[in-house]
């Protein structure tokens, strides 16, 4: 019943959306007209002037509206079905396949409405909604002066929703119900022929590594940031269709880029600390494609907030940051491709996919159309006025977008690789960490060197000479730090780069805050507190970006401690017996094995450490067994401190030898900066995305504030 | 269908018989074990007494998790050898012990399971031209194109500039407070 509702109101969406596309596109003919003229056809141009005839202003803006609250009524729509969703996975109700192959009768309440985005269907399901939810709040906001671009921009998220609801109802659906027929049991949307409906027991149950509170958040972070993007993806494309090329979309869709920033972000560092709690194997990142497809769009995100400043100050790289935006949305198009189509274990597992080839396809055509509309609009995207040198800070951002660039084709040819190289020569290859990281390290330094040196960098015009001077104090001070860590640390080269360069940045930034904090205190005679946090208030946007690089940095420190200084060792302990590793000593104390709340098999150890003669405390690794899903997780152990972290897994234990069990023990230093680094990066984009006050309605407030007293006196 | 769930329970209660058998063909093979243990313990003390023993100690873990770690699981899709939980891998892992207890080398081994399953069961992939000359080779074009394009931009030299020539000069600190200043303000 409730699964035949669900199914109707999704159909329903994706009629409304697709109406709402169509509405949008109609309501501007003028639009549309000039789009198909420039279509060597005939038949086009006629059509053109067919269209011209038709526009009035009032059947535009009617038209428009409808499309507007069209695009309005799938957010309701979508929440209803979600709602649906949710009740189907809470109640048990395993008659529906979706429910069965994600949930189980053990998995605690919030764990069934979780797994809403942990299986295929409902992920997509779960896109759909956060992507109408933006668009909605994007339709929301006052149009007054830029009327021209809202059917545009509802036509683009309509597309995009339409393409994913349609993904959802017509391949995905998380609706289906089992039917017991004569063949035996499928899931369809209506009763076949001769059957019964068929409940299973109890279902299989969400894959254990998805239990874990940093997959909760992990995956709608994500999800978050991807969608976001779709909203400055839509205004490009608007100003694209419009001719409205000046940087006015750039300027409405700061604040949704740096918010979809942050998710992406976020989402990616919750992401790695969720593999290093849950995965054991020690580390946070793995250079998996799963993970690359999410690092992918990151990279052209983070080149786009970058160079779009350029345009904004000096009216440059128009084109380039159109094809900035576009190869963002559709790396999201395609990271969603990549881990959703199956793909990745195979070019044959892709073949029998559905949604892989339609994924593909739409990615493609989303990138062909927008590039032609770049190529279209070419002309009128001219830059306004010249580069002058090679050390002015929009030259400097030039280099860091083509270090990302770079690290962008590396990743994508590292994910791709495997696959032309089984679809052309038939072998299949494995792409190790080893590539991506002898391939980006040597980019991740350049890029490091930029954050150093481009905020020192005037617009327009720079010289060694004025570089030298605000770099000179802090440079040689990151000298004396990369001998103090030779001295005291580490002999290593690579690391002694790592920490010069970091070091290097965060002496940099902080002295361009204290530079700018006194430079405020003279003048304004301020404490030097007010006059560090006047200034940050006075340009939020830089001075958080600061904080950001300054975080980056922090988490540099934590990637170079664990990528170079990681240790390892395993063994086989017996009660009492002792384990030496970096300085620690572990002791392996008892075991023991019962069964957790969920129905879950728990074998836990206990181990004490210590330093020395002096005891730090007990670690307890653990294997979990779940029975339903038949899969099983190690949890480490894990004492954690700015130093380093002791990170113990247990790796085998069989009952019949229960005198000894075989531990895998890491240490791994610094790793910790990576999220003390993580939580001030989210301090910094906060500081730098928090909204201002819209300068035009402040403007309109005060007028009417000034007409109303006028009309008083 | 792919949803038949009828035959996912049979596969399921396979599944678990097969398990069940493993099980208890791991308890036949512990006794065995132990028998075989004591056996080749006593082998083994016969052949030390004839012969100065040839081999070293027996690999430790850490020089098996050594090996592995350069190698990739052949059946999950991209997991490190030394970290994979299945029991394929375990005994991967096992015969990488013995291949070391028979004394080969690392690279032998290596090369064992790369003519075993294949290519992708090393994290190197075997055309190295292919895989990074394509990246630096884009990479190079990309920075050519880059140096090309700045190149243009510069080439007309329009003597005005948008920004004043003073302010590229700001070197002390009150200049560099004024064009502080200039640049906040230019925001509001």
């Amino acid at each position: 019943m409730i699964a035949n509702l669900g199914l109707g109101i999704l159909l329903i969406t994706f009629i409304v959306t697709v109406y709402s596309a169509v509405t949008a596109a109609a309501s501007n003919p003028k639009g549309l007209a000039r789009l198909l003229r420039s279509l060597p056809s005939l038949r086009a141009k006629r059509f053109a002037d067919e269209l011209e005839k038709l526009e009035t202003p009032q059947r535009a803006a009617s038209m428009a509206e409808s499309a507007r609250r069209a695009m309005l009524l799938t957010f309701p729509l979508l929440t209803l079905t979600s709602l649906l969703l949710i009740y189907l996975l809470v109640n048990d109700h395993y008659e529906v396949k979706f429910v069965y192959e994600v949930t189980s009768r053990s998995m605690p309440t919030y764990l069934k409405v979780t797994a809403w985005w942990g299986g295929q269907a409902g992920s997509l399901l779960f896109w759909s909604w956060l992507m109408s939810a933006f668009a909605s709040l994007v339709t929301l906001r006052k149009w007054d002066r830029d009327r021209e671009f809202l059917p545009w921009v509802i036509f683009v998220s309509c597309v995009t929703l339409a393409f994913f609801v349609g993904m959802t109802a017509f391949f995905e659906n998380p609706f289906r119900v089992f039917y017991q027929t004569e063949t035996g049991v499928e899931a369809h949307f209506f009763p076949p022929a001769n059957s019964i409906p068929f409940t299973p027991e109890d279902g299989r149950g969400l894959n254990p590594l998805l239990r874990h509170p940093g997959m909760i958040i992990h995956p709608p972070l994500l999800y978050l940031g991807f969608v976001s993007y779709v909203i400055p993806f839509a205004f490009a494309i608007a100003a694209l269709i419009t001719g409205r090329t000046d940087d006015r979309w750039i300027r409405l869709t700061r604040r949704w880029s740096l918010w979809a920033w942050l998710f992406l972000t976020f989402g990616l560092v919750l992401g790695g600390r969720w593999a290093y709690d849950v995965l054991g194997w020690g580390g946070y990142w793995g250079w998996d494609p799963v993970e690359i497809a999410a690092f992918m769009p990151w990279l052209t995100g983070t080149a786009f907030l970058h160079s779009v400043m350029i345009q904004e100050k000096r009216g440059m790289l128009k084109h380039w940051n159109m094809l900035l935006i576009i190869l963002t949305y559709d790396l999201v198009i395609f990271g969603t491709f990549l881990t959703r189509s199956g793909v990745l274990s195979s070019v044959h597992a892709f073949a029998q996919s559905a949604i892989g080839p339609l994924f593909f396809v739409y990615s493609a055509m989303t990138l062909i159309v927008s590039v032609a509309l770049v190529i279209y609009r070419w002309g009128e995207l001219k830059s306004e006025t010249e580069m002058n040198s090679l050390l002015s800070r929009e030259s400097l951002f030039l280099f860091n977008n083509l270090l990302f660039m770079s690290i962008l084709v590396v990743c994508f040819w590292g994910v791709i690789y495997p696959l032309t190289s089984e679809l052309f020569t038939g072998s299949k290859v494995t792409v190790g960490p080893a590539f991506y990281e002898r391939a980006n390290g040597p980019l991740f330094a350049g890029l490091m060197f930029l954050m150093g040196i481009a905020p020192l960098s005037a617009w327009g015009h720079s010289t060694l000479k004025t570089l030298g001077r605000a770099m000179w104090l802090p440079t040689i001070a990151a000298v004396l730090v990369t001998v103090a860590i030779f001295a005291t640390y580490t002999h290593n080269v690579y690391a002694l780069i790592g920490f010069f360069l970091v070091a290097f940045v965060i002496l940099i930034t902080l002295y361009e805050y204290w530079r700018g904090s006194r430079a405020r205190m003279k003048i304004h005679s301020e404490n030097i507190l007010t006059a560090f946090w006047n200034l940050t208030a006075r340009d939020r946007r830089r001075y958080g970006g600061y904080i950001v690089h300054i975080s980056m940095m922090l988490m540099a420190i934590g990637i170079l401690g664990i990528e170079l200084f990681q240790m390892e060792t395993q063994g086989t302990l017996e009660v009492g017996q002792q384990q030496s590793i970096g300085g620690y000593d572990v002791v392996y104390k008892d075991i023991a094995r019962f069964t957790g709340p969920d129905g879950r098999e728990v074998t836990r150890a206990t181990l004490s450490i210590y330093r020395g003669n002096e005891y730090l405390g007990d670690l307890h690794p653990r294997i979990d067994y779940y029975w339903d899903s038949q899969q099983s997780m190690t949890i480490p152990g894990q004492r954690a401190t700015m130093k380093d972290d002791l990170y113990i897994l247990l790796v085998n234990w069989e009952p019949a030898s229960a005198t000894g069990a075989t531990f895998k023990i890491y240490v791994n230093p610094l790793v910790n900066w990576l999220w003390m680094g993580s939580l001030l990066f989210l301090i910094g984009i906060i500081i730098a995305a928090w909204p201002d006050k819209d300068p035009e309605r402040v403007a309109v407030r005060a007028g009417k504030r000034a007409r109303q007293a006028s009309a008083a006196d | 269908m792919i949803g038949d769930l009828r035959l996912e329970i049979e596969e399921r209660k396979n599944e678990l018989k097969t398990e069940r058998k493993i099980l208890m063909a791991t308890q036949k093979n512990t006794n065995y074990k132990l028998l075989f243990t004591i056996l080749l313990a006593l082998v083994l003390s016969i052949s030390m007494y004839s012969f100065a023993s040839a081999q070293g100690p027996a690999p430790t873990d850490d020089e098996v998790n050594a090996i592995a770690k350069k190698l990739f699981c052949p059946v999950c899709e991209n997991t490190p050898l030394d970290v994979c939980p299945t029991e394929a891998c375990r005994q991967w892992r096992e015969q990488i012990r013995q291949m070391l207890i028979e004394g080969k080398t690392e690279d032998e081994i290596i090369q064992y399971f790369i003519d075993t399953y294949g290519a992708r069961a090393s994290g190197d992939p075997p055309n190295k031209i292919a895989s990074y000359l394509i990246p630096v080779t884009a990479i190079f074009l990309g920075t050519a194109l880059l140096l090309r394009a700045l190149q243009m931009w510069k080439k007309p030299k329009a003597a005005e500039s948008a920004i004043p020539a003073g302010e590229a000069k700001q070197v002390h600190q009150d200049e560099y407070f004024n064009k502080l200043e200039d640049e906040l303000k230019k925001r509001k």
